[in-house]
């Protein structure tokens, strides 16, 4: 078990094309960090660059004391489990397990405990004698977990285990993974580009996209605070909403709509203003409020996802489903839990220090329709 | 729909007699006497002389110079078909384990040195071939018999095909689990490609049993004769004599399809998946 | 894609009826696509185990082709003195005297028609039956079992079995066609042996067209024949719009294959059937290159012949190149 220190890491393919660009995150011993962002973020790239399968073009990576940017996988002390499992197909579950250990020359006795004591732990013993072919799809990802445990390494490596399940079982597997690494205390570094996947399992986030971090936090402080526009769509379902805006003095103008902020704003002119969709609701009679156009609604069961317009800039409403619908709706918005973010590089603008003020209920938006 | 399906059975039937029959009367006048062949002409009733008739083929010493067997036929044509399947399989699956799994300055170059091969056959260079056998002085050799048909690239291609489609998560896999070059070949690589060489060695079998020009030209010593290329000599005696074999000739022929077409039709489905998968 | 041997995907990239020709089309194809390129992200480096695994197909590859290529050209442009005694360079003639010659030009005529026969009914029989195999249900394995397996019968045996059935004496197709007035006269009527020549090498291809088409229709999916059920009632429509599209990659890489087999690999049959008598008797151009260079020690000759041969291959290959891209896919 060891921290990882990643530092200043770039990977530059041939033809300059760089994946992934000056990329520090520290690492803490036992940390459960989740790598997220969309296809060809750098993701997978620097997660291979730890395991040694990809060289480190710029930077260094220190798994505990020891700077391994030269060192063979093998030696790395670490242990990796693949998307498609990578199980040898012609090997039995126990010799899969057992594999790594006797290239290591670990005694015999001692593989056997080790592979006897991973397979209880994830609850594979009945399959040690089968093929990987004869097993289901989850068993084969407990198998990959398996191999990865016998190891006892200093940190697991994960690239996106789970997208090869279906649903349900993602779901549980989920579960599972975070209680043995917890269990365990082995530190985890895992690729996703699953949102709720990373929010579910990490200790600590860190979003990716096109090769730099764009944030990295707990995941509610993510949550609640996108460090920018990227990350304020990519982090949570539905999506945040995200229209334009602009600021003068305390008030935000909505297309017509004019929104008293009570506050002194970060700034002057135009914004994007960030509003999730649970932080809109119907407005109460007589309060003041924005039309919503509504062009079609998700029901989900607990929640219904109302879609529509608000001055043409399309907006995501999340509704309780006991509400009755009937075409356009009013809406009122909770300002202080709208989000501000530059129009020029999408970067989060904080609001002032007033703005810690009293629940939404408290402060009646005032809102002065056109014409 | 009875009756297409009626007349597809009757295509189908006509196609299987006109594959089989020429076959099944070489057998079936292979066991009649000569006379009575010369006589009767062919037959599709049991001769009764089955094992004269093959005996004579397989111990009997024949040819001009009376030194070769049928049996010592049977045994070259082994020897060509195992020794090209088992040359073939070896080298072409380190060329392609080469080719594919390593990182080296000169991969491209050794790449078309290789593939080139597969624009010329053997047949198009028989000349010059011979004249270098005979500089090395490798006529009459079951070394110039077999080794010169392993120039060419049809097993590395189809091997690198396979090592292409192996997961590359597999080596990586392998490599943390701390396997080098020679374990994750021995341990990984060939116990995967276990059904992928049987086809090759199914194809590549019948491919050298059956080689009928080149051994024509690499062998003169009767010694050396592999059925195939012993199947001339028969049809030259047996044009002179007033009563020709023709008994002996069918049993030869016979003798000759017999191991590649058990091979085909006891493993015709691995053999079908290695000739045509690897199309498209 | 989970685990399992079963479930990699099959290989890419082949052999011909030999082994042989299959290979060069897909590799040119695959260099047409771009895709030519390092196979595997991780790879070894090592700074000699490459070699050391390629040196065995490579020294093999200098010695038996590289060598012996070179050698054909080079003597393509000398005359070898009929004596031994050294040879002289004499430029393009051994390629003049060979094209202008009037018996070449007669073996390449039939060398042509031969092919185009050979590959046209061998091509047609194996679909006719490919066709009628897939269809039926009941039988399928044994229709498929007994009509492929004269594949590994080798071609001089083929030629031999022919022989015996034009025998003059035994034979059941002389006897056939003595009904009908036609008296097969194989060895001593050029027609007649280029007849049974043909029959022979036809009856040899069949069984690789058949399984190459059987696969390939084999690969259709059911959904695009049942959507074709749907749009299409007569079932001879059905098979002309919709089958034999999607059959056309499958039946174009076995156009090339027919053709290098009747240029090529019919030797044996050719050699068992004219029984060394050539002169009056049909026969191909690479069966000229051998009796040239071996029988009548025209060196020269012979390795231009075998040069011009070399080009025809490389056009076939070029063609088939070219031809690659347009392969229809079923997905």
């Amino acid at each position: 078990m060891a921290a990882i220190t990643i530092a200043e890491v770039s990977k530059i393919y041939t033809g300059n094309v760089e994946a992934v660009k000056s990329v520090s995150i520290d690492i803490e011993d036992g940390e459960f960090i989740v790598l997220v962002g969309p296809s060809g973020c750098g993701k997978s790239t620097l997660l291979r660059m730890v395991a040694g399968l990809e060289s480190i073009s710029k930077g260094t990576v220190k798994i505990g004391p020891r700077v391994i940017n030269e060192v063979d996988p093998a030696e790395r002390d670490i242990a990796m489990v693949f998307q498609n499992y990578a199980l040898y197909p012609h090997m039995t579950v126990y010799q899969n397990l057992a594999y790594g250990l006797k290239n290591r020359k670990t005694p015999k006795a001692e593989i056997d405990a080790r592979v006897a004591e991973a397979a209880r732990m994830l609850e594979i013993e009945p399959y040690l004698h089968r093929k990987p072919r004869a097993l289901s799809g989850g068993q084969r990802q407990r198998v990959a977990m398996g191999r990865a445990i016998v190891r006892k390494p200093a940190a697991f490596l994960f690239d996106e285990p789970l997208s090869n399940l279906d649903a349900k079982l993602r779901v549980s597997m989920r579960g599972e993974i975070k209680r043995l690494q917890k269990r365990l205390g082995t530190t985890s570094l895992y690729v996703t580009h699953d949102q709720l996947e990373a929010m579910t399992l990490a200790d600590r986030l860190v979003v990716l996209n096109g090769g730099r971090i764009e944030q990295i936090g707990r995941p509610l402080d993510v949550y609640h605070r996108p460090a920018s526009t990227f990350v304020a769509s990519f982090i949570g379902s539905p999506a945040m909403n995200l229209i334009k805006g602009r600021i003068e003095g305390s008030r935000l103008h909505v297309g017509t709509y004019r929104i008293e902020l009570g506050e002194r704003a970060p700034v002057e002119g135009p914004v994007t203003v960030g509003l999730r969709a649970e932080d809109l609701r119907l407005a109460g009679v007589g309060e003041d409020a924005m039309l919503f156009q509504v062009d079609y609604v998700e029901e989900l069961g607990a929640q219904r996802l109302v879609h529509g317009t608000i001055e043409d800039q399309a907006l995501t409403v999340a509704l309780s489903p006991e509400i009755p619908l009937s075409g356009d709706l009013a809406v009122t918005i909770a300002t202080d839990r709208l989000h501000f973010f530059s129009t020029e590089n999408g970067k989060r603008l904080e609001r002032g220090a007033s703005f810690t003020n009293t629940a939404e209920s408290a402060r009646p938006l005032s809102l002065e329709p056109a014409l | 729909m009875y009756r297409t399906k009626f007349f597809d059975h009757v295509i189908l039937l006509i196609g299987v007699f006109i594959m089989v029959a020429p076959v099944v009367v070489a057998f079936m006048t292979s066991t009649h006497e000569a006379a009575d062949i010369h006589r009767n002409g062919l037959s599709l009733t049991w001769g009764g002389h089955f094992v004269e008739t093959y005996e004579t083929v397989l111990t009997r010493k024949g040819g001009f110079t009376g030194k070769i067997t049928g049996l010592n036929m049977m045994m070259n044509s082994m020897i060509l078909g195992l020794g090209f399947a088992l040359g073939k399989i070896i080298l072409s699956m380190l060329a392609a384990y080469a080719i594919v799994y390593f990182r080296f300055r000169l991969a491209t170059f050794f790449f078309w040195i290789i593939f080139t091969t597969l624009l010329l056959p053997l047949e198009v260079r028989i000349l010059p071939s011979y004249e270098v056998m005979n500089t090395l002085k490798l006529t009459n050799t079951y070394t110039g018999l077999i080794v010169p048909l392993l120039a060419s690239a049809t097993g590395t291609f189809y091997f690198r095909q396979f090592f292409k489609s192996v997961p590359d998560e597999l080596l990586e896999a392998a490599r943390i689990d701390g396997a080098g070059p020679f374990k994750f070949f021995i341990d990984v690589l060939v116990p995967l490609s276990r059904t992928m060489m049987a086809a090759i060695f199914i194809i590549m079998f019948v491919y050298g049993w059956n080689q009928y020009l080149w051994p024509t030209l690499m062998t003169t010593d009767e010694g050396f004769f592999t059925l195939v290329r012993g199947i001339k000599q028969i049809l030259l005696v047996w044009v002179g004599s007033n009563i020709p074999d023709y008994n002996e000739a069918f049993a030869l022929a016979i003798l000759a399809m017999l191991p590649p077409v058990l091979i085909v039709v006891i493993f015709q489905r691995g053999f079908i998946k290695g000739l045509t998968e690897s199309d498209k | 894609m989970t685990s399992g041997t079963e479930l990699l995907p099959a290989p890419r990239g082949g052999t011909g009826t030999d082994g042989r020709r299959f290979g060069a089309l897909r590799l040119f194809g695959g260099k047409a696509k771009g895709s030519e390129e390092a196979a595997k992200r991780v790879q070894f480096s090592s700074p000699y185990l490459p070699y050391l695994f390629l040196a065995p197909q490579l020294a093999i590859i200098f010695v038996f082709f590289y060598w012996p290529s070179i050698q054909a050209i080079q003597s393509s442009f000398y005359l070898e003195d009929p004596f031994g005694f050294g040879s002289t360079f004499v430029g393009m003639t051994n390629y003049t005297d060979v094209l202008k010659s009037g018996e070449y030009l007669g073996i390449a005529r039939f060398t042509a028609i031969f092919t185009t026969l050979v590959t046209f009914f061998a091509l047609s029989i194996g679909l006719l039956l490919a066709v009628k195999a897939d269809g039926v249900i009941r039988g399928n394995a044994t229709y498929k079992t007994l009509l492929i397996w004269v594949y590994a019968i080798a071609p001089p045996v083929a030629g031999l079995i022919g022989m015996m059935f034009f025998d003059q004496h035994i034979g059941p197709i002389v006897e056939l066609a003595r009904w009908f007035g036609w008296d097969i006269k194989v060895g001593l009527n050029y027609f007649d042996t280029a007849f049974s020549m043909i029959v022979v090498s036809v009856w040899k291809q069949i069984p690789y067209n058949f399984i190459f088409f059987l696969s390939g229709l084999q690969g259709i999916p059911v959904a695009v024949r049942e959507a074709a059920a749907m749009d299409c009632r007569s079932g001879f429509r059905r098979f002309w719009t919709v089958i034999l599209p999607l059959l056309a990659p499958t039946a174009f890489f076995l156009l090339i294959i027919n053709v290098t087999y009747a240029l090529f690999d019919t030797f044996g049959v050719i050699d068992v059937m004219v029984k060394d008598k050539a002169a009056n008797n049909p026969i191909t151009l690479v069966y000229k290159v051998y009796m040239d260079g071996f029988r009548g020690n025209d060196l020269g000759g012979s390795s231009a012949q075998s040069v011009i041969l070399m080009l025809i291959v490389f056009v076939l290959t070029i063609f088939q190149f070219r031809f690659i891209e347009r392969r229809v896919h079923y997905n």
